[in-house]
């Protein structure tokens, strides 16, 4: 299942975000922020406590299933009492949380977390970002692999000078996305693949801000 | 306007180049000290663009500067910093003012260097850079529009014989060929043993390759890169050997080694020519040119 993974901001962050603003409604997600660890119930109510102790009135908080779904808008109107006496929300779900809860709620909304990317639980409590959606899907060429996504450079057409013992030259945690590819087609005969000299990417497939509609001119 | 560089690789001779950084600010007269210094005993010299990704003069512009002394530039040009539009036009810009030897590269990444929250380009990988100039040449630009006016290069690219695993490396290698390269300047080799071998390899291929030299300054620096440069490997008994020198003399002691290995590579007829790294001390590119009995 795909996952957005989150970052608890820095307290300094936080700190400077809620400045002048007194009373706060805290939010959190029971779906990817849980598994992440990052705004499930556990770290809500540890995030309303330390409010308390910086003199902030907590005035209710919560943990919606899923934020970004657009069941949210019922939730949120169920707590509206506790909301209303907010100065602001502080979510503790990733960017679409907060977003999709910025247009169900008139009230503003502070970010607790920093939505790092999309990406996928390939071990226990480790995730990876795999793909970026960036509209050419290559993956027929790379052995399922994605150098767009995996290579710090998003090269296409094969490793740069850093790749250092199958690992990249940033981090070496991190695998070097074409030293994978090479295995992958290598173990299945397909070398062939990455040895075609790649055009110059499409970056507009879907000029930003994406956005795509099942009938065209429907609203 | 045919480049010089391309008749030195053609002509047969042992070819050296070697590189300068640009300064760190608009002081530009140790920069011009060395170019001075090198203009006439190097066939080319490289300029290197934002090199480890520090924000620095930029290579167009010390490219020029070696042309306007009377030497013989290479623009190295990286796909870290600039879009496609921004490569092809500085590219225009270049060929008019007579900077006509290109090395494409990827570029490191920007989180090595001084601004490391920068965006990172890559628009272009360096084989791609490399087929739009061959493009550009046929009057087209990587939009397919026409150009107007010639364009001719002499376009170099970069591989790492000691890169592990190698084989990712000599695809890459093979389609930056494929793309247009004529020469190939290589990373940093010291087993030349493995070079001949990558050589032997290497040779099938219609381009022409000189040799990575970089000069060690110590053991420290040589333990340094073997720890953190990619696909460079400086052998135990290299590493001995400097340490064998007093610390003064660690120098002269380098100087030897290279040039012994620059003499072989020449004896040998390993390869078309070397590139000398002499990082942050150019001015001993002749002493090591003439360990090596070259001039």
């Amino acid at each position: 299942m795909i996952r957005s993974i989150t970052q608890k901001k820095s307290d300094e962050e936080i700190n400077r975000l809620l400045e002048g603003l007194n009373r706060i409604f805290i939010i959190g997600c029971g779906t990817c922020a849980t598994l992440t660890h990052t705004g499930g119930l556990p770290e809500v109510e540890t995030m309303a406590m330390s409010l308390r102790d910086k003199g902030k009135l907590v005035t209710g908080q919560m943990v919606l299933p899923v934020a970004c779904d657009n069941m949210t808008g019922e939730m949120l109107r169920e707590w509206s009492s506790k909301m209303d006496q907010a100065d602001a929300l502080l979510i503790m779900a990733c960017a679409f949380g907060v977003q999709t809860i910025a247009r169900q709620s008139r009230k503003m909304v502070i970010p607790a977390l920093d939505t790092l990317f999309i990406g996928k639980e390939t071990a226990v409590g480790c995730f990876d970002e795999i793909c970026t959606q960036c509209g050419t899907c290559i993956l027929g060429e790379t052995g399922g692999i994605c150098p767009v996504t995996s290579c710090h450079k998003g090269l296409v057409n094969g490793p740069c000078g850093g790749t250092n013992n199958g690992k990249c030259e940033i981090d070496s945690n991190k695998d070097c996305a074409w030293t994978l590819i090479y295995n992958r087609l290598k173990e299945l005969g397909r070398l062939d693949s990455m040895r075609k000299l790649q055009a110059p990417r499409n970056h507009q497939r879907e000029p930003s801000p994406g956005k795509f509609m099942i009938s065209p001119g429907a609203q | 306007m045919a480049s010089k560089f391309r008749k030195a690789l053609e002509s047969g001779k042992f070819v050296v180049t070697c590189e300068i950084a640009p300064p760190k600010g608009t002081n530009l007269k140790k920069m011009l000290h060395h170019v001075e210094l090198l203009k006439d005993k190097v066939d080319a010299i490289n300029i290197t663009d934002h090199q480890s990704s520090v924000m620095r003069f930029p290579s167009l512009g010390g490219a020029l500067l070696v042309k306007e002394s009377g030497g013989e530039p290479i623009l190295q040009m990286t796909c870290r910093d600039r879009n496609r539009l921004a490569l092809q036009a500085d590219l225009l810009f270049a060929y008019t003012r007579g900077v006509n030897n290109v090395l494409c590269l990827t570029g490191d990444s920007v989180i090595f260097g001084d601004h490391k929250e920068a965006k990172g380009v890559f628009d272009l990988d360096s084989s791609q850079l490399i087929m739009a100039i061959r493009k550009m040449e046929k009057g087209k630009d990587l939009g397919g529009n026409d150009l107007d006016g010639e364009m001719e290069f002499c376009v170099g690219a970069i591989v790492t014989p000691e890169a592990n695993p190698l084989e990712p490396q000599l695809i890459k290698f093979e389609k930056k060929i494929e793309a247009g390269a004529e020469f190939i300047q290589t990373q940093a080799v010291y087993d030349l043993d493995n070079f001949k071998k990558f050589m032997e390899y290497a040779s099938q291929f219609p381009v022409k390759v000189l040799a990575g030299i970089i000069l060690l300054t110590s053991a420290p620096m040589a333990r340094f890169m073997n720890k953190n440069v990619a696909g460079v490997s400086v052998p135990q008994n290299l590493i001995d050997e400097m340490a064998s020198a007093p610390k003064e003399k660690a120098i002269d002691k380098g100087i030897e080694i290279a040039g012994r290995m620059v003499r072989r590579i020449y004896e040998e007829k390993m390869c078309h020519g070397v590139h000398i790294m002499a990082i942050g001390r150019e001015e001993l590119v002749p002493e090591i040119m003439a360990a090596a009995g070259l001039i």
